[in-house]
């Protein structure tokens, strides 16, 4: 690991006051992340990873610690650059898709090219377009989003989330709502984006999702406890090549 | 995020909530054409007015004796001052800005005629008081300087006289009215004039030479008051100064302070009819502003609940990179579009109300560009006001809090 890392936690601590009692999420966590990898994490709900994932995130800040990204101090941007932050170098998909109701897919993947000012107005629809094929579901851009299944809102989310080329691809859960089937589909998609050189950061608590990732972060009680390479990574692609030579495999049993 | 399609968004989400849009916007739509339609009938009414006092003859001048008030005395008007023939005598030499000037004595009596009697009353006056008031003749004739010298017991009545002493349609020239038991003949009967600005009955009213009733109907040597007419409407503040300093320097040998009469023009009293009018229509206005305002708080609700129901919507947007302002923006467009459909809509229903009412009152109600100016800045001004709350709220949201709101 002789790289520099693209994300550094130092001391990262986040605390919730729960009445009279302080509740720390996260205490003094230290990671560091570099540019390609491929990271689960896990834990029991309440462990911290959640909250690690909204600070890394952006969408939350930190009590105390640091974290830098790309080299700088992300706990210092004022809420206007962490939302252009957002924007530029991350994605997000959700357990719960949380896509915009009673819009099409189509618009729900130009939602981050509305907010970002330097893609114009004329390429909206085209990036948008190319990002639902990417994940092979342009023939779906002008359904609304309750007229998809749950994969294909997923892959919706997946769309939004790598339209305007992100950095990383930050994960909730994201198989958390869908069938076995289905989480092989979404996993095959993080590993060619991730072979594509984002850095995927994913929440699971499935430990046999967890074995899609290069490396696996445990947590418990807002610390880390374990941060290990994974043994023997499963390669989602492979495995959905092989189900398609066996249809009477574990799609349906 | 461009505007275009900020408006885009407001309007597709405004369309989800058709109803709920629609009665938000009623407040407006409701506001903004009562604000149109007042301000219609408020400057219908006071062209109105204007139209009848011009109709009074603009260039009349009225002299009343006694000042109405004096250092916080208040002197029983006429008491002070005795305003008689030869102050109009002394107008007629030295005024050149005045055409005709008469002294007036008006007493209050019960005339009769055959078996009818009514309560009126009667002006006393020169033959030229017809002219000052540029009142004509609809049947006989008026009377003559003649009648004026030899205190001759005639009279000029008008219309509401004739229906009640000799009946409508009645031809009343010739006939004899008898006024404190005294026999006048009339000799004319003035045109039909209706109310004026104050509402008084103008027809109700009899016109006798000066010296008739002054001496033989009251007894009494001075005048109740003066009238003269100015050569034109723009001589009337000449003739004003020129009465003024004619009285006034009659006065200084007789009288101590040489002051206590009062001019009064009818621009004076045109004024005070606009000022009523104008206080009225200020009325009128405030009420329909208060309506305006009732619909503003409609839409701010509207937009809280709004925002409320939309927070996990807020925080997606802010999870893919709105910012704050790009938030505020959204809810206050979808506001502003909200009040000024509504002020667009009020604007015509406001316009439309105003013609029905002119059509159904015979009034002339004008909807002018003012009012609608207002109208429409007033519905931009409530959108902005009453929208910024929420939006600000929905603005100052943590993305985090919005995205986990359930």
């Amino acid at each position: 690991m002789a790289q520099v890392p693209m994300i550094l936690l130092t001391d990262l601590c986040k605390n919730y006051a729960m009445g009279d009692t302080v509740v720390h999420a996260l205490l003094n966590v230290n990671c560091a992340i570099v540019k390609g990898d491929f990271i689960a994490v896990m834990g029991a709900s309440g462990s911290g990873k959640s909250t690690l994932m909204n600070i890394l995130g952006c969408l939350d800040v930190p009590s105390g610690g640091t974290y830098m990204l790309d080299g700088e101090e992300v706990q210092r941007f004022s809420p206007n650059n962490l939302a252009a932050l957002r924007n530029r170098k991350m994605g997000f998909v959700f357990q719960a898709f949380n896509l915009l109701p009673r819009t099409t897919a189509l618009e729900n993947v130009e939602l981050p090219l509305m907010y970002n000012k330097s893609v114009p107005a004329g390429l909206l629809r085209k990036k948008a377009l190319e990002a639902l094929a990417w994940v092979d579901l342009e023939k779906r851009a002008f359904h609304f989003s309750n007229q998809l299944s749950g994969g294909q809102q997923q892959r919706v989310a997946i769309a939004r989330a790598i339209v305007n080329d992100p950095v990383i691809l930050l994960a909730d859960e994201p198989t958390g709502n869908l069938d076995s089937a289905m989480c092989v589909e979404i996993m095959a998609l993080f590993q060619r984006l991730n072979r594509n050189g984002i850095t995927v950061i994913m929440v699971t608590h499935e430990p046999d999702i967890a074995q899609y990732a290069t490396r696996k972060i445990t947590f418990r009680d807002g610390c880390i406890i374990s941060d290990e390479q994974v043994p023997s990574r499963r390669n989602a692609e492979l495995e959905l090549a092989s189900r398609r030579t066996d249809p009477n495999d574990e799609a349906h049993p | 995020m461009r505007f275009r399609s900020i408006l885009k968004i407001a309007i597709r989400s405004l369309n989800r909530n058709k109803m709920r849009s629609f009665l938000t916007m009623l407040g407006m739509i409701i506001g903004v054409a009562a604000v149109i339609a007042m301000l219609a009938v408020g400057q219908g009414a006071r062209d109105m007015i204007n139209a009848q006092i011009a109709a009074l003859g603009t260039n009349v001048l009225l002299v009343f004796p006694g000042a109405f008030t004096s250092g916080g005395v208040r002197m029983e008007a006429g008491s002070s001052s005795r305003l008689n023939e030869d102050d109009i005598a002394t107008i007629k030499k030295s005024c050149p800005a005045v055409m005709y000037a008469s002294p007036v004595a008006r007493t209050t009596q019960q005339v009769k005629a055959g078996n009818q009697n009514w309560r009126t009353s009667i002006n006393g006056a020169y033959s030229e008081y017809l002219d000052i008031r540029d009142w004509d003749m609809q049947e006989g004739v008026n009377y003559t300087d003649a009648d004026e010298r030899g205190a001759n017991k005639v009279c000029v009545i008008g219309q509401t006289i004739v229906e009640n002493l000799f009946g409508a349609g009645t031809n009343a020239v010739g006939q004899t009215i008898r006024i404190r038991n005294l026999p006048f003949k009339v000799v004319g009967v003035l045109s039909e004039k209706g109310q004026n600005a104050m509402g008084q009955d103008q027809d109700d009213i009899i016109i006798a030479p000066f010296s008739t009733v002054q001496k033989k109907l009251m007894g009494i040597s001075y005048a109740n008051s003066l009238v003269a007419s100015a050569t034109s409407e723009t001589q009337i503040e000449e003739a004003r100064q020129e009465i003024n300093q004619a009285l006034t320097d009659r006065r200084r040998g007789s009288s101590g302070d040489g002051t206590d009469f009062t001019i009064r023009t009818q621009t004076d009293i045109g004024n005070a009819a606009e000022q009523t009018s104008k206080t009225l229509s200020i009325l009128l206005a405030s009420i329909a502003c208060v309506s305006l305002i009732v619909g503003g708080i409609g839409i701010m609700n509207i937009m809280l609940v709004s925002v409320t129901e939309r927070t996990r919507e807020i925080g997606i947007r802010m999870a893919v990179g709105a910012r704050g302002n790009d938030v505020l923006l959204q809810f206050l467009v979808e506001a502003l579009v909200m009040s000024f459909t509504g002020g667009i809509i009020g604007i015509a229903a406001g316009a439309g109300f105003s013609v029905l009412i002119s059509k159904v009152q015979g009034w002339p109600v004008t909807v002018s560009v003012f009012s609608v100016l207002l109208g429409f800045s007033f519905s931009a001004a409530i959108g902005i006001f009453f929208g910024w709350y929420p939006a600000r709220k929905a603005a100052s949201l943590k993305p985090i809090d919005a995205l986990r709101y359930e």
